[in-house]
This record gives structure tokens, sequence and C-alpha cells, in this order.
């Protein structure tokens, strides 16, 4: 499984690369996080709002910081 | 008919206005402080409790209803409607999706790119990026509070306008070259992006957060606009407001926009420091002017914008936005025997 972080540096991007690393500790699944800060990458995934979360190259939250539940339920349900 | 307006009318004093709120916070102050409100301090006391209370319930309540409406539109779907309109009618719905769109000025660099290397014209992109501090939903709302409606309406109108305007300028003047050219090398997922779809809960769970988050950014600048329009209120004298930002005074809107340039704060900072400044008898031209200078003429979000767009093409778009709200004020002014 590949989990996106999409975000240029911000406080909630941060947040959300940390989140999403408690998440799968907690699942203990195989899962490789990947952070994507590079402007033109962050384009190309086709978020306009950070922080972005994609599970397997799909986009499932923009411009929020879901909770450690919710991005174990995303995991989840991808 | 009469029962009608007369309840509309209720309504909007005590929901809106919230007079019942100025009643208690004079009960407060008259009794629990010992103050008489008609005296200057405890006028001043007054003023700043009733509106940064008034404020905050306002600005929670409306950001709350706002972002339900606004989770419906992200900037990924406003990308994919605009990506397919041309001309006037581009800009002016990108005008007007900049009103819903959530935006703060943050991700005005990703949007900028996102929407150029997607194909739009940095015409209808600019549209988008005036009209988007400077005219939202909440805006309208607290302008309906502390003014009336007819000057709400007109705000939103006059906001819309330049936006359009603007923006059709710089689509004429075929800026594009003057964007620097590494935003035209990076190729953007604009086309069959597929956004997550929400249930009614995550939509209000989002709007939860989004109340939160505005608060906690905006809080200061709220606490500090009301302290400036409590000091305009009561301490500063009203000839020497009048001297500068009177209307016999033909620079007043030229003064009034050029101090609201360098400031940064949210419309919800300003508008205790419109509200002072109107009843020191300010024209509602040169009070609007200061507003929209400060909202959409902000020196942060320039120097953002400096990072994608070369120089020129700033300074176009800075004096466009400037001319655009010195027209505004100095029509304001003239017609405003109209609106208060």
């Amino acid at each position: 499984m590949e989990i996106k972080v999409v975000g240029s540096g911000c406080a909630n991007c941060k947040n959300l690369l940390k989140k999403t690393q408690d998440a799968v500790a907690e699942l203990r699944i195989d899962a490789q996080i990947i952070y994507v800060t590079d402007m033109q990458d962050i384009i190309a995934t086709g978020i306009l709002q950070t922080p972005g979360l994609m599970i397997n190259g799909k986009i499932k939250s923009t411009g929020r910081v879901p909770s450690v539940k919710e991005i174990i339920e995303l995991i989840k349900g991808a | 008919m009469n029962i009608l307006v007369e309840s509309f009318g209720w309504l909007n004093d005590q929901v809106l206005k919230m007079n019942w709120l100025s009643d208690l916070i004079r009960l407060l102050v008259e009794k629990g402080f010992g103050l008489e409100t008609t005296e200057r301090i405890g006028a001043s006391v007054h003023f700043y409790l009733y509106d940064t209370i008034k404020i905050f319930i306002l600005l929670s309540v409306l950001i709350f209803a706002i972002s339900y409406i606004q989770s419906f539109f992200p900037p990924e779907r406003t990308r994919q409607i605009l990506g397919h309109m041309t001309g006037l009618r581009a800009n002016i719905l990108g005008a007007l999706l900049g009103t819903i769109t959530p935006f703060c000025s943050c991700s005005s660099i990703p949007l900028f790119i996102g929407f150029t290397s997607a194909g739009l014209p940095i015409g209808v992109t600019f549209s988008f990026l005036i009209s988007s501090p400077l005219v939202d939903l909440a805006s309208v709302l607290l302008l309906a509070s502390i003014f009336n409606w007819k000057i709400a309406i007109a705000y939103v109108v006059v906001g819309l306008i330049l936006a359009v305007i603007g923006g059709s300028i710089i689509s004429k003047l075929k800026l594009e070259k003057y964007v620097e050219s590494y935003v035209y090398q990076i190729k953007g997922a604009g086309e069959g992006l597929e956004m997550p779809e929400q249930s009614t809960r995550e939509r209000l769970r989002f709007a939860r957060e989004q109340v939160l988050s505005i608060i906690r950014k905006v809080w200061l600048y709220i606490l500090i606009g009301v302290g400036i329009g409590a000091a305009i209120h009561g301490w500063i004298p009203e000839n020497l407001i009048s001297a500068v930002l009177g209307q016999q005074n033909a620079f007043s809107v030229l003064i009034a926009t050029l101090a609201g340039a360098p400031m940064y704060a949210d419309i919800f900072g300003t508008l205790p420091i419109a509200e002072a400044l109107v009843a020191k008898g300010v024209g509602i031209g040169t009070v609007l002017a200061f507003m929209m200078s400060v909202t959409a003429l902000s020196l942060p979000s320039m120097i953002l914008l400096k990072k994608v767009v070369k120089t020129r093409l700033l300074v176009i778009f800075a004096s466009i936005v400037l001319v655009g709200i010195l027209i505004i004020g100095y029509v304001f002014n003239a017609l405003s025997y109209l609106l208060v």
C-alpha cells in the first residue's frame, strides 16, 4: 500500500504526516508513506488545497487534517 | 404585510444586529462595573465587549453554515467547471466561484499554478483571486449586521464587478508571458480528477473544523480591530477624523485605500474599524475602500504571488485593483444618500 501525504511543509501538513504515521503504526500494516513537498509534484497530484491525503493514487481528503481514527477508516476502505 | 415587515425588522435587529446583547452588556457595564454608558469610558467598554462578542457569535454561526455549503465546491471542482469556459462568462463564473470556494491566501500559490497549468486563462484565475478574499458569504452577513442590507448587497455587487473587470483587463492585455515560465512546465492533473465523495456527517465535521481553525487564525485581528474601533469611537476627536477622512477632503478615499493596502487583516478585523468610522461621519465609500484595500491588496499575498508571476504583471494587477477600489470609493460616497 502506498500512502501519500501532500503538503508544502505547513504546520497542518506535518500534523497530517504524524497522524498518518500513527494510523499506520496502529494498524500494523506494511504501508509506504511518502511525504510530497515539492511544489511541482504537489500540482501533479491535482490537489489544490494542502494538506492532502492519497492512498494508492486516489485522493482521500484535501484541505483538512482528518483524525487518526478517520485515517484508519480511510486505509481500511482502500 | 405590515406584520411581515415588522417581524423581519425585529428579527434583523435581534438576530443580526443583536440588540439584546447590546442591552445585556449595557446592564453589565452600568450595574456590574458601575460605569455610565453615556460617558466615555463606559461607552468604550460597552463598545468593546458588545462588538467582540457579537463578531465572535456571528463569525462562528456564519462560518459553520458557509463551510457546509463550501464543502460542495472544493477548488479542484471549481477548476474543472472553469476549464470548460471562455471569455467574459469565464471571468464572471470565476468571480462567483471565488465567493464560495474556500480559499486562504496561504494556498494562493498552488491554486494559481494549479489553475494555470490546467490551461485556465490567467484573467479568469485573477477574477477568482480578486473576488475570493474580497467577497465572501460571511462578510456579506456581517456587513448587513453592522450597517444595513443595502450596503451589504452593494458591496457584493461592486466587489464582483471589480473582479470581473479586473480579470477581463488582464485577459485582454495578454499577459501570459509575465507568468514565471516554470508554471507552464508543470503538468497538472486537472482533467478527470476524482474527488472523494463526502457524507453529510463529514461535511458537518468539516464545517466545525473550519470554525475552529478560522477563529484560531483571526481572533487576534478581531480583538485588535475592535480595540482600534473603540479608540476611534470614543477617543479620537471627530474633527480630526473628518479632516482626514471626511467628505470635504477630496483625498479621503485615496488616503483610506493607501492606508489599508499594507495592512493584513481578515475582513472581520476591519469591520469594527469601519463601523466606528461610519459612526464618526466618514463617508461610506471611504470606509468600503478601506475594507477592500485591506482584504484585496494585502502585502503578504502580493509577496506570495511574486513567486509565480513577474513584477510587471503583479504591478498591473495591483494597479487595476487599486484604481477599481478608488472608483468604487468615490462613487459610493457620491451615492451614499441612497444607502445610509
